[in-house]
């Protein structure tokens, strides 16, 4: 068992941290495209019943200092952000018709 | 019937004679030698946006942007008195591009106290002089004064940061943009700083993209997820409540029920969770009282107001945020596309976390725009057809191509020698 890296209220979705805990869009995007929509689901039926709560958690907190415990839970949030395109919208994993097209993020604000 | 009033003349499309009503052709989207025309007539002439003012925050901030259809690579700078200037990107000795990282197409910045050209270490101040020229005693007369950076016309209105690769521009940039552009400046813009930057090499000439974004009218054919499948309405159209054009410039107004008044089954759980979507966060902060120009058909409720300025920017606006587009031709049929959302900085996680689901919706939609271009590009080239109906939510893709014309036949009127 290693380290908890989530705040303790939310330790039941520690076992999503390795694939989902992605600090850049770039990298969420390319997370969510090689992965299969169970995959995402998965991910998405866990999370999203405690998206409020923990969108309330990291806003207890500075937006400049987070501690890394609730960053990690905020880029988790992101991704389940990124994942409810899939799930939610085009039951798939890419926009529906985007055919060849790509639309690289090149800048974002930290965190 | 439709919801929103046309003007007197019974559509929008004959509110502007100039227009017409008939099929229009996209040949000016697919020939090589129409492109050769536009880059001297349109991208050699008009006023080109290529940054904000707060790209460059200091003094010696500068950025590089490289501009394929003219071609030129511009060096923008903040000087020592603050005034932001713009430079051709080419040593004057021998040619070298001056201002460049680690590849020289690759656009760059940063801040410096001086330019420094790599090649034989000449130097240039800020404002472009030349200042340090190495062994300058084997040179021929030269005069330090004859060998500045080459100047390209500059002019900052709203905080945009425009150019003009034309010798003599023959408009001022303000005169260009006319009075409905100029109906935006007390718009603060300068407070919307928190940006997500977005790019793309798109396959299309830069037209096609443009005009996926000046009509609605494809919405709920192409983008039918806007709407959650359990309220979608299969025969749904989209009407926008205003169009208006001046000069070569355009602007599109559609109504918008505010997103959080919306019955809880039009929104995606997504959106309920975090209160921002398909039209930006629900709420934004105070930025002040906006102006009228914003809203020039005075529409209520009003939704969004998205201007063209021509012949490659778009700036659409969402009240407390906005949107920005530029679309740079690199051949006659691919073009480079930049983005940006700009938001109020946010003052807390959960705002931070609202941007963050404005910025991934908006790629979702845009993306499917972009997977009709190589389709529309390849159809197209074939040139079987070449008779295109447009209606009057179309007005504006309309304009656009009729005004890309004028200025190419305006230019080749110029050009003919006289007495031909």
């Amino acid at each position: 068992m290693t380290e908890p890296s989530l705040p303790s209220a939310f330790a039941e979705l520690e076992g999503f941290v390795q694939t989902w805990c992605l600090p850049t869009e770039a990298e969420r995007w390319n997370r969510r495209l090689a992965s299969s929509l169970a995959e995402m689901r998965e991910f998405y039926d866990a999370f999203f019943p405690r998206l409020e709560e923990a969108i309330e958690y990291c806003d207890k907190f500075p937006l400049d200092d987070l501690p890394e415990d609730a960053m990690r839970l905020l880029y988790l949030i992101y991704s389940l952000v990124m994942v409810a395109m899939a799930v939610e919208i085009f039951g798939q994993p890419k926009p529906t018709d985007s055919a060849d097209a790509v639309l690289d993020r090149v800048g974002e604000p930290v965190p | 019937m439709g919801r929103w009033p046309k003007p007197a003349e019974g559509t929008w499309t004959e509110h502007y004679p100039e227009l017409g009503t008939g099929p229009i052709s996209f040949r000016d989207s697919t020939s090589p030698e129409f492109y050769e025309l536009e880059r001297e007539a349109i991208f050699k002439r008009a006023w080109l946006n290529v940054a904000r003012v707060e790209e460059l925050p200091r003094v010696g901030s500068y950025l590089t942007k490289e501009i394929e259809a003219a071609p030129a690579s511009v060096i923008l700078v903040k000087g020592k008195d603050e005034v932001i200037r713009a430079f051709h990107n080419i040593c004057r000795h021998r040619g070298n591009k001056l201002v460049w990282n680690d590849f020289p197409n690759e656009e760059t910045k940063g801040t410096c106290r001086q330019f420094t050209c790599k090649y034989h270490g000449w130097r240039y101040a800020l404002d472009g002089a030349l200042t340090f020229v190495q062994q300058d005693s084997e040179f021929f007369d030269l005069d330090a004064a004859d060998y500045g950076l080459r100047p390209v016309h500059c002019e900052v209105w709203n905080g945009f940061i425009f150019i003009n690769l034309d010798e003599r521009p023959r408009q001022s940039l303000r005169e260009f943009l006319g009075p409905m552009i100029t109906g935006l400046d007390d718009y603060p813009f300068g407070k919307l700083t928190e940006r997500y930057d977005f790019l793309a090499h798109n396959n299309s000439n830069w037209k096609i993209f443009a005009d996926a974004f000046q009509e609605y009218y494809h919405v709920p054919a192409l983008h039918p997820q806007q709407v959650p499948a359990a309220v979608r309405d299969p025969n749904a159209g989209f009407e926008c409540a205003h169009f208006q054009i001046d000069g070569p410039h355009r602007v599109v107004s559609t109504a918008g029920t505010r997103r959080w008044l919306m019955a809880p089954e039009y929104m995606y759980p997504i959106e309920r969770a975090t209160r921002s979507g398909l039209v930006g966060p629900w709420r934004t902060p105070d930025i002040g009282e906006l102006p009228a120009g914003l809203n020039p058909g005075s529409i209520e409720p009003w939704g969004i107001s998205n201007f063209q300025i021509f012949p490659n920017l778009e700036i659409l606006i969402y009240g407390g945020w906005y949107l920005l587009y530029r679309y740079w031709p690199t051949s006659h049929n691919t073009h480079r596309f930049e983005a940006y959302t700009a938001f109020h900085p946010a003052r807390s996680v959960r705002e931070r976390i609202e941007h963050e689901v404005a910025a991934v919706v908006l790629k979702e939609f845009a993306l499917q725009d972009a997977g009709m271009l190589g389709g529309t590009q390849a159809a197209l080239e074939t040139g079987i057809v070449d008779e295109f109906p447009l209606n009057d939510q179309e007005i504006l893709v309309r304009h656009l191509h009729k005004e890309v014309v004028d200025w190419v036949e305006q230019y080749q009127r110029e050009a003919q020698p006289a007495g031909v």
